[in-house]
């Protein structure tokens, strides 16, 4: 033990010795492997830090949320009436007493890109036509005024809610409350004046929905002032329907419920394509993880790929070495160097450059992602996994591409070595 | 029994398809503490004697007992380790690492000695500093190759053949690619190496003059000893 020990101690130190004795070329064989490593754990911990904060977004939802979709609305060939979407009268069987008795809230959306405009500064923002339940199922709150009112929605009164953002963009520290903005339709053929009657307190951005750059309004002004929401029966439609399940043990329920009655009322049968489609949160984090896990594969295999390049440097790099010191090789045989030693030595050279050079190249990774997280356009988490599969990768890459030199170097027969010009 | 007994020894090397004769029923002996001098002109076989008797090379037949034991069939890393123990080289190109210093050039082949002969690194580092000022370059311990003079870059050799205390040490053309002062100071150590240790001297060299120092002269002709 203590002699195996002693040996590989005195392997290390001839491999070291070796490497010293060329400094500037160990270093540029190193700037691959360093490379390449950097790359690895910087690209994996911005897609380790992509997914960490999308799932939490998702998660921060809250996990007794169903979201109801309207799918392919101009159905072709399938049986019942052609499909016009998810309309008012959806809406209205949902919330018709008893028929989802598993829901706490169910709040219809219609939302519209337009351009809000206050005076002389306009710019775009999503207008969402929505609810009083909008502010419980999304755990808003309100900084000034009020949120829209059932009387405004049977009114289509011209009130508006500005997220925090547009507040702050339209009106700066002025109080908006009472005061006339104008949203115009897409096509900026239409404004609409509107009131506002409230502000939201800041709930921080988000990938899924952006709270603080919205503006709200009565669902049934957004239908029928701010845009024509009417299908081809001339019923009114929705962009969405988000369901709040009473807990979380009653999602599942209410999943059922909704389906029957959407089936019903669009005269789906069960051999039919639906029309619609609801998305649990269990689904959307799976959406997401598989996009984000793509994502990380993806960037994992690109630098995965200039490891590999890496690797061929060293490869390429202790070839030369064992050429250029076929002497030197000559003379350890002569004075008592067997296989195995010479051996070792070369492939001691390869796993050292590759393990010094995915030590730096860890640091110089980690540096990147935090780098990348001043920037704050992305975070980036570091995982132990990357790291350790970077270590992994580049002990594995100076033993792959270390031992084809290092073996050629051990075949070598003193004499000829010793005689090679 | 001698040091060094080799009885009948034949070599034949296949050069394509051609088989060349190295040496051809070749049969001497050498004492402990003798020098001897094996010499001959290109071709004669003489440095393929040499690679045998140091052990870099097997026979295709005949017997070689070095010490008493027959090294004659053995495989590559007994052969190693035979080396390391009981011959030093000395070549007529020096073959020091290049851009290493003195001082570790002398320790290579303490990295080699195996099976309980594993020295310390202090030990390592004093028996090479006493090796190298036993050549006369104690002040040049840090000194690399290239700022060493040829006489100096062989003498920093012989303290490298020496650092393992071989009883055998072999020279191939040591003076070969000195000029005649240098070459005349490692004339000198070896006779002092020879004089005050005793150690046996096997040398291989083609000038008369150089020959003149050992105390035996083997002639080889065209694989066969003439002298």
């Amino acid at each position: 033990m203590f002699t195996q020990l002693a040996d590989l101690l005195e392997n290390i130190r001839v491999a070291l010795d070796g490497l010293l004795a060329n400094k500037l070329r160990s270093a540029l064989t190193m700037l691959g492997v360093i490379i390449g490593v950097g790359a690895v754990i910087a690209l994996m911990s911005v897609g380790e830090g992509a997914q960490t904060e999308i799932t939490g977004q998702i998660s921060s939802i809250g996990t007794n949320l169903l979201v109801v979709m309207p799918t392919n609305t101009g159905r072709v060939g399938g049986g019942g009436a052609a499909s016009g979407g998810l309309t008012m009268d959806d809406v209205e069987a949902l919330l018709a007493p008893s028929a989802v008795p598993d829901a706490a809230l169910i709040v219809p959306q219609y939302s519209v890109s337009g351009q809000i405009i206050y005076g002389d500064t306009n710019f775009s923002a999503s207008s969402v036509g929505t609810t009083p339940d909008y502010l419980t199922l999304n755990n808003l709150t309100l900084a000034e005024g009020d949120f829209i009112s059932a009387r405004d929605i049977e009114k289509r009164a011209k009130v508006a809610v500005l997220g925090a953002q547009v507040a702050q963009d339209l009106f700066g520290d002025f109080n908006p409350v009472g005061q006339k903005i104008k949203i115009a339709n897409a096509a900026g053929t239409q404004k609409t004046s509107l009131t506002v009657i409230g502000v939201l307190e800041e709930k921080g951005g988000s990938m899924l929905a952006d709270a603080d750059n919205s503006v709200y309004v009565p669902i049934s002004t957004a239908q029928t002032k701010l845009a024509n929401a009417r299908n081809a029966l001339g019923k009114l439609t929705v962009s969405r329907i988000d369901v709040m399940a009473a807990s979380e043990s009653q999602v599942d329920a209410a999943y059922s419920r909704i389906e029957a009655i959407l089936n019903e009322q669009h005269g789906i049968g069960p051999l039919d394509d639906a029309d619609f489609r609801i998305i649990n949160q269990a689904d959307m984090l799976e959406m997401a993880t598989s996009i984000t896990d793509t994502l990380t594969v993806f960037l994992g295999a690109v630098a995965g790929i200039s490891l590999l390049v890496g690797g061929i440097g060293i490869m390429n790099i202790m070839l030369v070495s064992v050429t250029e010191r076929t002497r030197e090789i000559g003379l350890r045989k002569a004075v008592g160097a067997r296989k195995g030693d010479i051996l070792l030595q070369f492939l001691m050279e390869a796993i050292i450059l590759s393990l010094i050079g995915g030590s730096i190249g860890i640091l110089t990774g980690i540096g990147v992602g935090q780098l990348v997280n001043l920037t704050g356009l992305l975070t980036s988490v570091v995982t132990v996994e990357s790291v350790a599969l970077a270590v992994g990768f580049s002990f594995v890459i100076g033993l792959f591409f270390g031992i084809y030199p290092a073996n050629q170097a051990a075949k070598l027969n003193p004499i000829e070595a010793l005689r090679y010009e | 029994m001698s040091l060094i007994v080799i009885e009948n020894l034949t070599k034949v090397y296949q050069m394509g398809k051609v088989q060349v004769h190295a040496l051809r029923g070749v049969s001497l002996s050498i004492e402990q503490g003798e020098w001897v001098a094996i010499m001959g002109p290109s071709g004669s076989g003489k440095s393929t004697l040499m690679h045998v008797i140091s052990c870099l090379d097997t026979p295709t037949s005949g017997a070689y007992y070095l010490d008493g034991v027959d090294v004659s069939a053995m495989q590559e890393n007994q052969l190693a380790a035979i080396r390391s123990r009981k011959i030093g080289f000395v070549f007529q190109t020096f073959n020091l690492l290049a851009r290493t210093s003195a001082f570790k050039q002398v320790m290579l082949p303490m990295q080699y000695s195996r099976n309980g002969q594993r020295v310390s690194p202090v030990e390592r580092k004093r028996r090479a500093r006493k090796a190298l000022e036993m050549v006369g370059l104690g002040d040049r311990l840090n000194h690399k190759p290239s700022e060493l003079s040829g006489g100096q870059q062989q003498r920093v050799a012989i303290a490298r053949a020496l650092i393992n205390d071989p009883p055998i040490l072999m020279a191939d053309e040591p003076t070969g690619n000195l000029d005649s002062k240098s070459g005349r100071e490692v004339l000198d150590i070896f006779h002092r190496l020879h004089a005050e240790r005793g150690i046996t001297l096997v040398m291989v060299t083609h000038d008369e003059a150089i020959g003149k120092e050992a105390q035996r002269v083997i002639r080889l002709f065209d694989g066969q000893i003439v002298e």
